[in-house]
């Protein structure tokens, strides 16, 4: 593939005349999904698609387009020749762009990950056969995704990587499950077992009575996986450069009114220790860690290319959130987390969250899978969904008591359009008064 | 590859049929035009052409897809390999025995109505539009972000069946947005024009009219800056009036996802989630109260998901789902509706060439009832009018929710009294249409969509529309910001 992308690449980036630029980001992928619901096959197949963005660039005009390829040199040339001629002929009528910033630095880079992924239809058995035991429902995803940047100045950056995920749910009955996922290069059907024996585990305690809290504040722990949630939302717009010159964030707060999170809050983009390409769509080599919060303050925001232009700021991104969060650890054993609790929700799973007042950093959310309600630091029950409603500066100011010393990789499981090559690599938390509504 | 040539793929389908009981080809070709004018600067023209097909296959009683960029006869002919041979896996394994099911055969087109079309309007003279409405969207220095812009899509599908069905299908939809943030302090507040790309239609530039984009920045830019000075939503339990661009909303997360069969099947429980709703209620729940008359109807000729036909060949047409407020009749295709036995619809719908159909929302419209926007004013003594939404969230069995306007005006004793900011409420599905206590009538009906619908493994996200008179609840719990 990176020698086909070249190739192309180098035919398209050998038509451009004049002080036109010209910029390609390939993105690729070859997977197969299987998904699974009562143990059984609800859907299976492979996906197939490859696509480019060409955005030509003279002077101060920029058109774009992005396309479907083939997979074949030949067809793909003239497809591609034949929108960057139409490009080319949209150019003069289009309006001037002030904002416009592409990397003129070659730096030119290689990301290739092997993988030793078995036979999809090797997993579907070993799924299956254990499916039979449960009321299991989720999906398996694998097979190789691929990036690329080229440019007419002559840089050129591959990246390639073939991971798998799956990710299911356990149920034991309604709205109770527990929830797990499984990730990486090189599958391991014993990683796998172990995984559904935790979860059986869990299981027999979710299918215990389960228990409703009257709304209120209450002490909660927060796997790494529901901080997730709550950083998500926090990376919206709490990360970007654009969103903070205008005011329109939702740490605006720590901006106007000098609101800060706990000292134990630091959050990064580490792209390094991420599973993206360190590259972006317009070419920069991003830097290994952008510091975003650092001991509770405010620190760098996110500055792709545009942005910059218009605020005048140096790029860091390729986009305005992060695509490989980090949060530094705390000090909390895992195996002290019941412990330390002692009283309150052990909180495995958030859902849906969003602000209910964003100017002022206030999120809403319900619990999901596997919660409990914890007393002398044992779980005591399961309990039924809860809404909450809190603020990130009481929960991740004030209120935070402390962060799990371990933390979780968590890539992304998201399939929209493509498979996502985002991550976090994150901690739990104990956060006392937190607010339930509903 | 460009757009796809229809006829060349019908003519290779022959012989990229395997023999197998069942195959179908699903061909998308979308074109996309993005126009986007931001604090009075235009973003760099954005295009795309996307292609692409998914053959299914049914044998055995197992089902499998491969779906390709890969157009060749070649390509195909992998596509279809790789469909064979997730049908042959999953065989004896699946959900249930595909080879029960007997899929259709239709013979059909369809053609979005546009009446004034994209391409009679120069792409220069669209910017200037765009850019004018931008620049009046500034009228005041506390305004710190406003833009205008407007996506135009093409999508042209072609399904065949290898048992002589054919279908073509041409969708054309047009997005205008618009929105206007302005800022004081620690405040922070917007209008936009219905939301997130809620005025998404299909048809040409005749939606621009439709959605009043050239008079809406006086409007917005005035709201903004009086948001800034207006107090906190009240907070209590009180009536509460929807206008249709927060009901669409509340229509969509509240009814339209937990009557989806496939969630009742328990298909989207590790994702998207399940429902408050089981089989045993269809005919038999009261769903909301008497004024409440919800249906699916794919027939609206500007309405964001109209069509003939869905993605399993299945004829659409209009169905009550809720009438009187008894629940009948759910979201389910063809599969669900075998693999329930319940009645369903024609809402087996896939996200583009590279995702399976799944049960989808389409135009999921409330019917409009008898009363004008002034009498269900002056019924309520205590309570807040929204409109826009721009906050949801609801708990994985579409049950508890909680959501957000980007505008409120108060309401005491018969009157609007004045403006409130960061409107919120809350409620619970199951109870909430239970007290729908006024339904506007047909010239109180907005037709919204939206083209982010999310569901499904692997995601998906589809366009759907919804149609809704403005509507009067009581008891709402109703709450402001910070």
């Amino acid at each position: 593939m990176q020698t086909y992308f070249y190739q192309l690449a180098d035919a398209l980036c050998g038509q451009t005349a004049g002080s036109e630029t010209l910029l390609l980001y390939l993105q690729g992928e070859d997977s197969d999904f299987v998904r699974f619901n009562k143990g059984t096959i609800r859907q299976g197949g492979g996906v197939k698609q490859i696509d480019l963005s060409l955005d030509l660039i003279d002077g101060q005009k920029c058109a774009s387009m992005s396309m479907s390829l083939q997979g074949d040199l030949a067809a793909d040339i003239a497809a591609a020749t034949f929108q960057l001629s139409t490009l080319r002929k949209q150019l003069p009528s289009l309006p001037d762009d002030p904002y416009i910033l592409f990397n003129t630095d070659v730096q030119n880079s290689e990301q290739i990950a092997e993988s030793t992924l078995p036979d999809t239809s090797d997993i579907i058995d070993t799924i299956t056969e254990t499916g039979k035991r449960f009321d299991m429902v989720g999906i398996y995803a694998t097979g190789r995704i691929v990036r690329g940047f080229a440019n007419s100045l002559g840089q050129r950056n591959f990246f390639s990587t073939a991971p798998y995920h799956l990710d299911w749910c356990f149920y034991a009955h309604d709205d109770k499950a527990v929830k797990n996922s499984l990730g990486g290069f090189e599958w391991n059907t014993n990683a796998f077992h172990a995984k559904v024996a935790l979860a059986e585990e869990a299981l027999a305690v979710v299918n215990q009575p389960a228990k409703t809290i009257d709304p209120g504040e209450y002490s909660v722990y927060l796997s790494p996986s529901a901080m997730c949630e709550i950083l998500d939302m926090m990376s919206w717009n709490g990360f970007s450069a654009r969103a903070r010159e205008l005011k329109n964030t939702c740490v605006l707060p720590m901006m106007q009114s000098g609101a800060t999170m706990n000292q134990a809050v630091t959050l990064s983009q580490n792209t390094a220790g991420g599973i993206a390409p360190a590259f972006s769509p317009a070419g920069y080599s991003l830097p290994d860690r952008v510091t975003l919060v650092d001991a509770g303050a405010l620190a760098d925001p996110l500055v792709p290319p545009r942005t910059s232009a218009e605020f005048n700021r140096p790029v860091n991104s390729g986009g305005e959130s992060p695509n490989s969060l980090e949060m530094a650890p705390g000090t909390l054993a895992t195996e002290d987390i019941l412990t330390e609790l002692d009283e309150g929700i052990y909180c495995n799973t958030l859902w849906y969250l969003n602000f209910s007042d964003m100017p002022a950093g206030r999120i809403t959310g319900m619990t999901r899978f596997a919660t409990f309600w914890v007393e002398g630091g044992q779980i005591a029950a399961p309990m039924n969904v809860m809404r909450f409603d809190e603020t990130l500066f009481r929960a991740l100011g004030e209120n935070l008591r402390t962060l799990t010393a371990d933390r979780e990789f968590l890539p992304s499981a998201t399939t929209y359009d493509q498979r996502s090559t985002s991550s976090r690599h994150l901690p739990g938390a104990i956060v006392d008064n937190f607010r339930f509504t509903l | 590859m460009s757009e796809i040539d229809m006829d060349h793929l019908e003519s290779l389908f022959g012989d990229i049929t395997p023999a197998v009981d069942f195959c179908s080809l699903r061909a998308v070709t979308t074109r996309e035009t993005h126009l986007s004018v931001k604090r009075d600067v235009c973003d760099p023209l954005h295009q795309s052409i996307d292609s692409g097909v998914m053959i299914t296959v049914v044998h055995g009683g197992g089902l499998g897809y491969g779906a390709t960029c890969d157009l060749s006869r070649e390509g195909l002919k992998r596509a279809a390999a790789k469909a064979v041979e997730f049908a042959a896996q999953t065989a004896g394994r699946s959900v249930v025995d595909f080879e029960q099911i007997t899929f259709p055969a239709p013979i059909g087109e369809y053609c979005s109505a546009e009446e004034r079309p994209w391409e009679d309007v120069s792409l220069t003279d669209k910017y200037d539009y765009l850019r004018k409405a931008c620049a009046r969207l500034k009228n005041d220095d506390r305004i710190v972000d406003w833009g205008t812009s407007v996506t135009r899509t093409i999508r042209d599908t072609l399904y065949l069946t290898n048992h002589g069905g054919r279908l073509r299908q041409e969708f054309r939809f047009t997005a205008p947005s618009m929105s206007v943030t302005a800022n004081c302090g620690a405040d922070t507040q917007t209008r936009s024009l219905g939301g997130l790309q809620a005025n998404c239609h299909q048809g040409g530039m005749e939606v621009f009219k439709a959605c009043n984009f050239k008079r809406a920045p006086h409007r917005l830019t005035e709201e903004v800056i009086a948001l800034l000075g207006a107090e906190n939503c009240p907070t209590g339990t009180m009536d509460l009036l929807l206008a249709p661009d927060q009901m669409m909303l509340q229509i969509h997360e509240s009814i339209g996802h937990p009557l989806e069969i496939d969630r009742i099947l328990g298909d989207e429980r590790n994702y998207a989630g399940t429902s408050f709703v089981t089989p045993e209620m269809f005919g038999t729940f009261q769903y909301g109260s008497e004024l409440l008359n919800v249906t699916f109807d794919p027939t609206i000729p500007h309405e964001m998901a109209t069509y003939a036909f869905d993605d399993d060949g299945l004829e659409a047409k209009k169905e009550f789902l809720i009438r009187d407020g008894l629940l009948v009749r759910g979201l389910g295709g063809l599969t669900s509706q075998h693999r329930s036995g319940l009645e369903g619809v024609a809402n087996s719908r896939a996200s583009n060439w590279n995702r399976p159909p799944v049960d989808r929302m389409a135009n999921l419209n409330l019917e409009p009832g008898d009363q004008t926007i002034p009498e269900m004013i002056e019924q309520t003594e205590r309570g807040v009018l929204m409109r826009t939404n721009v906050s949801w969230s609801i708990d994985d069995s579409r049950n508890k929710f909680q959501f957000g306007c980007e505008f409120g005006e108060k309401i005491v004793n018969g009157k609007i009294v004045g403006i409130v900011k960061n409107p919120n409420y809350r409620g619970i599905s199951k109870t909430f249409w239970q007290n729908l206590a006024g339904v506007g009538k047909a010239e109180t009906v907005g037709v919204f969509g939206t083209p982010y619908c999310g569901k499904a493994e692997p995601n998906q996200c589809v366009f759907v529309g919804h149609a809704s008179p403005t509507c009067r609840f009581t008891n709402v719990e109703v709450f402001g910001g910070e």
